[in-house]
């Protein structure tokens, strides 16, 4: 069977389910949100406990990780995503996910060089440009304040 | 009454962020990975000129929850570490104070590994 190039573009076009950025970004916003929300009331709830203001700040991101990184393991997490899109994967529970998904899709090669090396390939990026652009801030900020002293 | 409003806004301020998030992907061809750099970038510089924080103080868990917060969090820490100690800080300060998520997320996440199986390829 022949088929005209343009003729199966089309074919192709018709045939692959549409995204429709509208209804995607409505998910991702009442997703997105309700995760905060949920963050939210962890806080207020770390917060009736006597934690030092520190603690309860570190806390409630270990928390939505934790809850993540669960959901993940039991094949949850995907069918979140796949619902919510953006709105899972911006909030600390897609860099949580991203952690450990490869991780647990590599554990076939081995538990150094399969797991001990994927575990980084999303969280590696983030954390390297991350710790980069502060660093040059921190400088900025240094020089700065010496000026104004 | 601050008590609605103050969930309302993280609810409000949470989702915008997943919004931008969700159009940047719909929109361009960046990859999930590099929207995630994009974010924690953004969250550094919007925390380096000084907007970060009033949102933080608007949005609480609608601001930090979000990896634009991960961001602020690394800005802050090196922020205080260099005022504290001097230019060591720019090396010290930005890791230590996002330890806690970084740990938990590579000791959950390898335990998980080592519990849960992966889907069959």
């Amino acid at each position: 069977m022949k088929i005209e190039k343009k003729k199966y573009v089309q074919y192709t076009k018709d045939r692959s389910p549409k995204s429709n950025c509208f209804s995607d970004s409505v998910r991702a916003f009442w997703v997105g949100g309700s995760v905060c929300f949920i963050a939210q009331c962890f806080q207020d709830l770390y917060k009736l406990t006597d934690m030092k203001d520190e603690t309860v700040k570190t806390l409630v991101p270990v928390t939505m990780i934790f809850i993540a990184i669960v959901l993940t393991g039991i094949g949850v997490f995907d069918n979140i995503a796949s619902f919510g899109k953006a709105g899972v994967l911006v909030p600390i529970t897609g860099f949580a996910n991203a952690v450990v998904a490869p991780a647990i899709d590599t554990k076939a090669e081995g538990y150094v060089s399969g797991v001990g090396s994927k575990i980084f390939s999303i969280a590696g990026p983030v954390i390297l440009f991350g710790v980069l652009s502060s660093a040059a801030y921190g400088v900025i900020y240094y020089l700065v304040t010496a000026v104004m002293k | 009454m601050s008590m609605i409003l103050q969930y309302v806004s993280a609810f409000a301020v949470g989702g915008a962020l997943c919004v931008v998030a969700q159009i940047l992907i719909d929109y361009t061809s960046l990859t999930p990975c590099k929207i995630l750099v994009i974010y924690v970038v953004s969250g550094v510089v919007l925390s380096g000129v000084g907007l970060y924080g009033p949102l933080e103080k608007i949005a609480h868990c609608g601001a930090t929850v979000p990896l634009t917060g991960f961001g602020h969090t690394l800005c802050e820490g090196v922020k205080k570490a260099v005022s504290e100690n001097g230019l060591i800080g720019v090396l010290t300060g930005g890791l230590s104070a996002t330890a806690g998520g970084i740990s938990a997320a590579l000791v959950f996440g390898y335990i998980a590994a080592l519990i849960f199986k992966g889907k069959p390829k």
